[in-house]
């Protein structure tokens, strides 16, 4: 068990970087990530963060790729409601990256 | 893509043998659970201070239940055939990868304990102590074993690599030393229903949003059915169906066909998994809980029949021991297979379709739909080597290819020493399907990759189908590191998806002149 430095907190985090307790989550969680991957976040990282933690919120799990797909899709236009964008914003899978940055835990099974 | 922090195998034309590298894997092991993860299953939440005493104690209660594993464990007579085997071992050249390396990590603790020469002559027969050297080695390579059975296609004593790995691993649950992936999955499954940890809600949303997108496809009203009492069908699917890609266009597929048919199906939210991981920690009780969910789901649904979804190990549990673990089925439909995997389904209609008039078929096809691609097929390990389908031999190999040549115009196989029986393993079955096993994924796909990117040169093969949710999940990540693509890979029941013609459904053509005259 690691931890990451946010914000002068030190937040625990599981080996894959993943948050140990979501309540530990804010904004700048995902800055911090981001930097450690190189990354840096616009307001389309945001949009698909701000996506999951509410859908997380409702449903107690991220969404289906589908899911996500189809919402990224009506809001931002459909030529982005495909998986190429958001590899293209998450280039390690969003399901993944963008779960970590928002907080989630990582989703497990055969994905 | 990920960068890689390792070395990518270069494929060749012909498969190779590498020399040995001794040690070249000895660095990859997966998480250990923590005691959060281990005790849900009944297990010690860390390593025991006894745990020498307790895997010796462990070993003899399995010896004592499992005959076979007795009888692996004392046949082998070092003949060599498996050596060359093993995708992991072609893929690292680590001896230990060697099936029989790899079986001599625990024999030769079996022998130090259980038989007479080991006991009073340890070093002429190869018997060793457990010490935290050897249980290192245990922890570190039987997680680079993916139970696929290949070596024991090729064993002349038919041992068996996958049971001993099973045992293994049981053991070292017994003594606190789990597997973080596979536990927690396991642990899940009995607080939440399946893998991924789905609740109910959001299985329903998931399944609504399906019945949109083919709305909007078809024209056609297709059912998603969750928790419907009365329904005939239950269709038991992994829950990478609802969550992941390709995974969740075959299960559109399976909607559609179950739709033509006109049967009465239904999802459960009891039994929201049909893949079973107690099996890869060769725990029978934790494999026997799992699968009392489905005969749970079953009883309160009050369903007739059970359909399994594309999923391989899911189809091993269920086609080997389904009954003995959560049997008597004597209140389901004994016309029918118990259970029945959803291409015996399918394949079932196309049969029945043959001699009919086009306009009578139950599932009518449009070939063309498929025109864009050159397909190929790779057989999931568990369903090759460990199950069966239909009612005559060789089924698992024939039904799958004869649902793709009824709905595709164009299908290759690739070489025969990687299909069928010899297929190889995706690189990521039996537990290993977890992030920080990359480089193994990666190495010990090498030799699919090499017989795929063959047929892709030779035969112009654009597409790989499977029906297992680990195979597709496992290939969608691996692919790019070979420099493909992961839209190569598609679900079984996408391709019958994409041809199939649904009732009322329009074409394309019908479609353009209805907008045509919309716009005029």
């Amino acid at each position: 068990m690691g931890t990451i430095n946010v914000n002068g907190k030190e937040l625990e985090v599981d080996e894959e970087g993943y948050l140990a307790n979501i309540n530990d989550w804010e904004p700048a969680v995902a800055e911090v990530m981001a930097k450690e991957d190189g990354l840096e976040l616009t307001d389309e990282h945001w949009d698909i963060i701000n996506f999951l933690r509410d859908y997380y919120e409702e449903y107690q799990i991220a969404p289906a790729v589908r899911v996500l797909t189809k919402a990224v899709g009506k809001k931002l236009g459909k030529d982005k409601g495909n998986s190429k964008y958001l590899y293209g914003l998450f280039p390690y899978g969003p399901g993944k990256q963008a779960c970590r940055y928002a907080g989630l835990p990582k989703p497990t099974g055969c994905v | 893509m990920a960068k890689a922090e390792f070395e990518i195998p270069e494929l060749k034309e012909y498969p190779e043998i590498p020399p040995i590298q001794p040690g070249a894997m000895a660095h990859s092991k997966p998480y250990v659970a923590k005691a959060d993860f281990q005790e849900p299953l009944g297990y010690p939440g860390e390593l025991v201070d006894d745990w020498q005493d307790k895997a010796i104690e462990a070993m003899g209660d399995l010896l004592g239940k499992y005959r076979s594993l007795q009888v692996f464990l004392d046949a082998c007579v070092k003949c060599g055939s498996c050596t060359d085997k093993c995708h992991y071992y072609l893929g690292t050249a680590d001896p230990k990868n060697m099936p029989v390396a790899r079986q001599d990590l625990l024999r030769k603790v079996y022998r130090r304990y259980f038989t007479f020469a080991g006991k009073y002559f340890p070093k002429l027969v190869g018997a060793t102590d457990l010490t935290e050297e050897v249980l290192e080695d245990w922890y570190n390579y039987f997680h680079q074993c993916s139970q696929c059975r290949r070596c024991s296609v090729f064993c002349p004593y038919g041992i068996d690599t996958a049971e001993i790995s099973m045992a293994a691993r049981e053991i070292m649950d017994r003594i606190g030393l789990g597997q973080k992936y596979c536990n927690e999955i396991v642990g899940k499954v009995f607080r939440i229903g399946n893998n991924l940890g789905l609740p109910g809600p959001a299985l329903e949303d998931t399944l609504e949003g399906l019945e949109e997108d083919v709305f909007d496809d078809t024209g056609v009203e297709v059912k998603y059915p969750l928790d419907k009492k009365g329904a005939d069908i239950l269709l038991v699917t992994p829950s990478a169906d609802f969550f992941a890609e390709p995974h969740v266009d075959g299960l559109i597929g399976y909607g559609k066909v179950f739709h033509e048919a006109g049967v009465n199906w239904t999802l459960s939210s009891k039994a929201s998994e049909a893949a079973n991981f107690g099996m890869f920690i060769g725990s029978y009780e934790n494999m026997r809980k799992i699968s009392l969910r489905i005969r749970e789901a079953a009883l309160e649904l009050g369903v007739k029949r059970i359909v399994f979804g594309e999923c391989g190990h899911a189809w091993r549990v269920a086609y080997s021991f389904l009954n003995t673990l959560a049997g008597p089925w004597d209140f389901l439909d004994q016309n029918y297979p118990i259970p029945q995997h959803i291409c015996e389904f399918t394949y079932d209609l196309i049969q029945k379709d043959k001699d009919k008039p086009e306009e009578e078929k139950v599932l009518k096809f449009d070939k063309s739909q498929n025109d864009d691609m050159v397909v190929t097929f790779h057989d999931s390990c568990n369903v090759a080597r460990a199950s069966r389908m239909g009612d005559f031999p060789g089924g698992q190999f024939v039904i799958p290819r004869e649902i793709i040549k009824t709905v595709c115009n164009n299908f290759v196989d690739m070489d025969p020493d990687t299909v069928y029986e010899k297929t190889f393993c995706c690189g990521g079955g039996g537990g290993l399907l977890t992030d920080e096993l990359m480089e193994l994924r990666v190495k010990g796909a090498k030799p699919r990759m090499e017989a795929l990117r063959n047929v892709i040169e030779e035969d112009g093969v654009t597409h790989m189908a499977m029906i297992c949710a680990i195979c597709k999940a496992q290939f969608t990540k691996v692919l790019p590191y070979y420099g493909r693509g992961m839209d190569m890979i598609v679900s079984l029941h996408q391709l019958v998806s994409n041809a199939i013609v649904l009732t009322g459904q329009q074409t394309e053509d019908e479609e353009e002149e209805e907008n045509e005259a919309a716009a005029e």
